[in-house]
């Protein structure tokens, strides 16, 4: 296993190199080392010399790839792509365009992405299996009819829907709790982001569980279990629901590591200073470093998360091996 | 003590124990919506938001709106804006009076003030004795009086995330020298300077002490840079109190300058302290952490979430104003009069990026003051038939009263001059463009796309500015007539006709007999913005001119006003300082957008009017100013290189627990002059917001008659089985 974990690491290099290489290579294509220096300096009584000037200070003065003005190595190394992209590989982000350090920025709002990710991904978890086996017991009757019905309608709403609606009804209507913010006594701020994250996520989750359930239930052993005389309710919960976790935990533990990223629109709406938000911030204020520092950083959580997959399996079913 | 007395005790203190319980209960129900700590309750604090955070708080550098919030009421510039008069006039603010000016020849001998030759201005400045900086580490000292944070290691920082996280502060006098010092640093070259480029062709040396900076710089990259050994030629400490700033010629408007924290004191502890190793990599900088000594300081600043000033508890150099207008003492703007400010304690700026969850909790009372977005304008604001605006009948139960302001900002449509078909001074050109002007109906505009927020502009000039003419006076002729004291639009029949003696009658170009198409270049693109697009295109279908809107992103757009390859573009300009020089500088040959890479993005040119706007920049507003400007205005309502679109109207809505809000566009450090009464904005918040409980008893019933039905079920099919 161990020589296995080794060889994906290695993997891992290239496939890095790769992300970051078209990280960069798209972000240039739509923005030059000019329009991030305007965008940072602003456009009143901007001068050509300011801009320069700034260019020089970030090291967005050299190269895009290759620097043909030196010799030897610095043909790789003095270019934008080498200055911004090498030190990441030590897990150094450096500063951001605007001069704060990434890496300080991701420790601060790491903690607010997983208050939000982590229970929203655990009790999402509970209530879609949950209810999927609901679905899985109760199949093809008027119950299993109407929970299908229910998914697909949750998931042909837009999650935006969702979010508004929740805010609307929940802290504008029935003043239960804050419409946004994030601060001091954190839990009333994330009830309503996790609850929305919940509820959005049932319909196209319960369905996708229901599908491997049912796949399940019509195998031998189920067959057997029944025979011998077990309910319905420990057939699924003891039997179907274990042998279901290979394709459940393929999907599943892949996102773990992903929690630290947070999401994206959650975060806008709820004005949840995390990780999603930053993101965001950045793509719109064409802030280099942070970009490519972010996509980097998801890129590497989620080879780990594969890599956890691989091992969660060998945990889940003894006959497979890492090899 | 009896047993049955010891009963009665612990009956009583039971009693009494659940009587707090409930009514910890009670409390704890009471509102359970609100985004603030409890314990802030009561307090004067004002809460508001920003929806963008601040890039810079670093005086030097800072330079957009949303950092002008924050820091200018931190810093204390030597002067500020009355908060009540108007027009809007210059008062002292850290200055003890206001500037005495001395014109000077070449040869360094006085000249009065209204000579010609005026080789330079010098500004004495003195400022109030005894201001005192916030309480900050940097001027922290041991007991031998050494500064006690000046050596610091990386390991010292460890656990040092903001300065509050030092245990020691320390405050001192504020001196002329820190004034001196920020001006050197207007020269810094590591900084990036918004207003080096206009300083250094006015401040005497500027641009030379720029260049030395940069040698030092070269020579000694990693040493910390001592402004104090390197003199700047223009800038003179007499003393402690006193400075004199040397400028190039005449420049009146240099006056406005000074009311913005670009020339507000830096203590030189304050740099030394933040050069520190190790500093930045924890965000420990003056771009981050201000050390001013205005009436507030950051106490708390995390732009991700929110951003705290806190009373600066070493500021007591200024008094609510006393001179107001009727109107303003009949508003009660005259109730503080001569008291201590600020007025609050604390001010909790909180990021919403989002517009719902920032209007509905300004509507359950969470923000103090609230702008009304497009979304919210029918609930917020009734318009009568007269165009009087009002606040709505919901809003008027809530105690919520509305102000609004012109702003002293313009939103136009420009032209570029160098384009062949739309640009230059010839007849032809000039005619289309004219025709344009009276054809695209910008009254409509506003009416549609901005929910009347704004005046429909006749010249780059906005209300409230010298130079400005209301009424007849002030229309635009070339697009207006005035009819029985009304303006009225020229009719469409003129546009058409002026658009046939340009050559292109029905829209058709006599020569080529193609269809005239103009470009339009605009960022604005999506669905939200189609029909300001659509509109846009109708006005010309209107004189038959076929509009091809060309929506690109930001970067495109400003590389294509970069090259001046466009036809029309959207842009817009918020001044500086309410100067006439501020908004006609726009149209100025020198700042032509291709040619020298200035403001002037239609780059337009005309020799009168640049020689006009020479003479007229440095004057002071007089009658003889005043004609030069209305001549400047005229031909540009001929040449029409812009449409000149319209100047936006801020409406800001306030809860009646607010005091002493006055719309001042110029200003950004009112925050000192507000007023909070926390406890009837706390009672409000009670009324507002009582969680509605039925829900919860109604979702209760319902997960459990779902449970009992799926138990009930379940065991049929079991039994069955």
């Amino acid at each position: 296993m161990i020589a296995y974990l080794i060889r994906r690491i290695l993997y891992a290099i290239p496939i890095l190199i790769g992300v970051n290489l078209l990280t960069f290579a798209l972000f240039f294509v739509v923005n030059t080392p000019d329009d991030m220096a305007r965008m940072q300096l602003g456009i009143k009584r901007v001068t050509p010399e300011a801009i320069e000037h700034w260019k020089e200070q970030h090291g967005y003065n050299k190269p895009l790839l290759v620097n043909r003005g030196v010799k030897g190595i610095g043909k790789i190394t003095d270019t934008i792509f080498w200055q911004k992209s090498a030190s990441m590989f030590v897990l150094d982000f450096g500063f951001s365009d605007d001069g704060r350090s990434i890496s300080r920025e991701i420790y601060t709002r790491m903690g607010p992405s997983m208050a939000i990710a982590l229970p929203t991904f655990i009790i999402g978890l509970l209530c879609y299996v949950s209810f999927a086996l609901l679905m899985t017991l109760f199949r093809a009757t008027a119950l299993d009819i109407a929970g299908v019905s229910l998914c697909v309608v949750l998931m042909s709403i837009s999650g935006l829907f969702y979010i508004i609606g929740g805010q609307f009804l929940i802290s504008k209507l029935w003043h239960w709790v804050p419409i946004s913010g994030y601060g001091e006594g954190a839990f009333k701020f994330i009830v309503l982001p996790v609850v929305i994250g919940v509820v959005s996520g049932i319909g196209s989750s319960s369905r996708w569980y229901r599908s491997i359930f049912l796949e399940e239930i019509g195998k031998d052993y189920v067959r057997t279990a029944r025979a011998k005389g077990l309910s319905e309710l420990r057939v699924l919960f003891t039997h179907v629901l274990k042998n279901a976790s290979i394709p459940i935990l393929t999907g599943v533990v892949v996102v773990i590591p992903l929690l630290f990223m947070g999401s994206l629109l959650t975060e806008s709406f709820f004005g949840i200073p995390g990780l999603g938000n930053y993101t965001i911030d950045a793509i719109n204020a064409q802030d280099f470093s942070i970009v490519r520092a972010m996509v980097f950083l998801g890129s590497l959580l989620y080879i780990a998360g594969l890599i956890l997959t691989d091992i969660s399996y060998t945990v889940v079913d003894p006959r497979v091996r890492l090899t | 003590m009896t047993h049955s007395g010891n009963f009665q005790l612990h009956s009583r203190a039971m009693n009494k124990n659940l009587t707090y319980l409930l009514c910890f209960l009670l409390c704890a129900c009471d509102v359970w919506n609100n985004p603030y700590p409890a314990q802030d309750s009561g307090k004067s604090i004002l809460y508001t938001a920003f929806t963008e955070r601040p890039k810079h708080l670093d005086p030097a550098q800072a330079y957009s709106e949303n950092e002008y919030e924050f820091i200018s009421n931190i810093y204390a510039p030597p002067l500020q804006y009355h908060y009540l008069k108007r027009p809007y006039q210059l008062v002292e603010q850290a200055a003890a009076s206001m500037p005495s000016v001395t014109y000077l020849d070449e040869h360094h001998h006085v000249l009065s003030a209204t000579a010609t030759k005026i080789a330079y201005s010098v500004y004495e400045i003195h400022i109030k004795p005894g201001m005192r900086y916030q309480p900050h580490p940097a001027f922290a000292r041991d007991v031998n009086g050494l500064p006690l944070y000046l050596h610091l290691t990386t390991s010292d920082l460890r656990d040092i995330h903001a300065p509050g996280d030092f245990l020691h502060t320390g405050t001192r006098v504020v001196t002329a020298l820190d004034y001196v010092n920020q001006i050197k640093r207007l020269a810094d070259p590591r900084l990036h300077l918004p207003i080096y480029g206009v300083m250094s062709e006015y401040i005497v040396g500027l641009k030379d002490y720029a260049g030395t900076l940069q040698q030092v710089l070269k020579k000694h990259p990693d040493e910390y840079l001592d402004l104090n050994r390197y003199p700047l030629l223009g800038v003179e400490l007499i003393n402690d109190t006193t400075y004199r700033i040397t400028l190039q010629g005449k420049y009146p408007q240099f006056a406005y300058w000074l009311a913005m924290p670009f020339f507000a004191p830096m203590p030189e502890e304050a740099l030394r302290f933040y050069a520190q190793p190790g500093m930045q990599a924890r965000n420990l900088t003056l771009d981050w952490w201000p050390v001013g000594s205005g009436p507030f300081y950051l106490s708390e600043n995390d732009p991700n979430t929110r951003m705290v000033l806190s009373r600066n508890p070493n500021f007591n150099s200024e008094y609510y104003p006393s001179e107001g207008s009727n109107s303003d003492k009949q508003a009660g703007l005259l109730a503080d009069a001569g008291h201590s400010l600020p007025l609050i304690d604390q001010v909790v700026f909180t990021l919403e990026k989002e517009t719902i969850p920032y209007w509905n909790k300004f509507l359950q009372g969470y923000y103090d003051a609230s702008g009304i977005s497009s979304d919210s304008f029918d609930q917020a604001v009734q318009v009568n038939v007269g165009g009087e605006t009002r606040v709505s009948d919901e809003m008027k139960q809530q105690g919520i009263t509305l102000s609004t302001s012109v702003a002293t900002s313009t939103m136009y449509t420009g032209f570029n001059w160098l384009d062949p078909v739309v640009g230059g001074s010839s007849l032809r050109a000039t005619k289309l463009r004219q025709a344009i002007a009276i054809a695209v109906d910008y009254e409509e505009f506003v009416s549609i796309f901005a929910n009347g927020r704004g005046i429909a502009a006749q010249s780059p000039i906005p209300p409230g500015i010298f130079g400005h003419h209301e009424g007849s006076a002030g229309i635009n002729p070339i697009v207006y007539d005035w009819i029985d004291g009304q303006r009225t639009r020229k009719s469409l029949a003129q546009a058409k006709r002026l658009i046939a003696e340009a050559g292109y009658p029905d829209g058709v170009d006599v020569k080529t007999h193609q269809p005239l198409v103009i470009n339009l270049d605009t960022t604005a693109t999506g669905v939200g913005n189609k029909s300001r697009l659509d509109w846009m295109r109708k006005q010309f279908d209107k004189i038959n001119i076929q509009l091809v809107v060309r929506s690109t992103d930001y970067n495109r757009f400003q590389d294509k006003i970069r090259r001046g390859d466009t036809q029309m573009f959207y842009y817009g300009w918020n001044a500086d300082y309410p100067d006439p020089e501020n908004f006609l500088f726009l149209l100025h040959s020198a700042q032509a957008k291709v040619a020298h890479g200035g403001e002037n993005a239609a780059n337009y040119s005309n020799p009168e009017y640049d020689q006009l706007f020479e003479k007229m920049k440095n004057m002071e507003n007089s009658p003889e100013r005043q004609i030069i400007i209305d001549r400047m205005v005229e031909i540009l309502h001929y040449d029409s290189p812009w449409l000149w679109g319209y100047h936006p109207k801020n409406y800001v809505l306030q809860h009646n627990w607010l005091h002493n809000v006055q719309p001042n566009v110029m200003a950004s450090n009112k925050l000192k002059y507000w007023r909070v009464d926390a406890s009837l904005r706390d009672s409000l918040r009670l009324d507002w917001n009582h969680p509605v409980f039925w829900p919860l008893w109604i979702g209760g019933v319902a997960l459990v008659l779902v449970f009992a039905g799926l138990r009930r079920a379940l065991k049929r099919r079991e039994d069955m089985k």
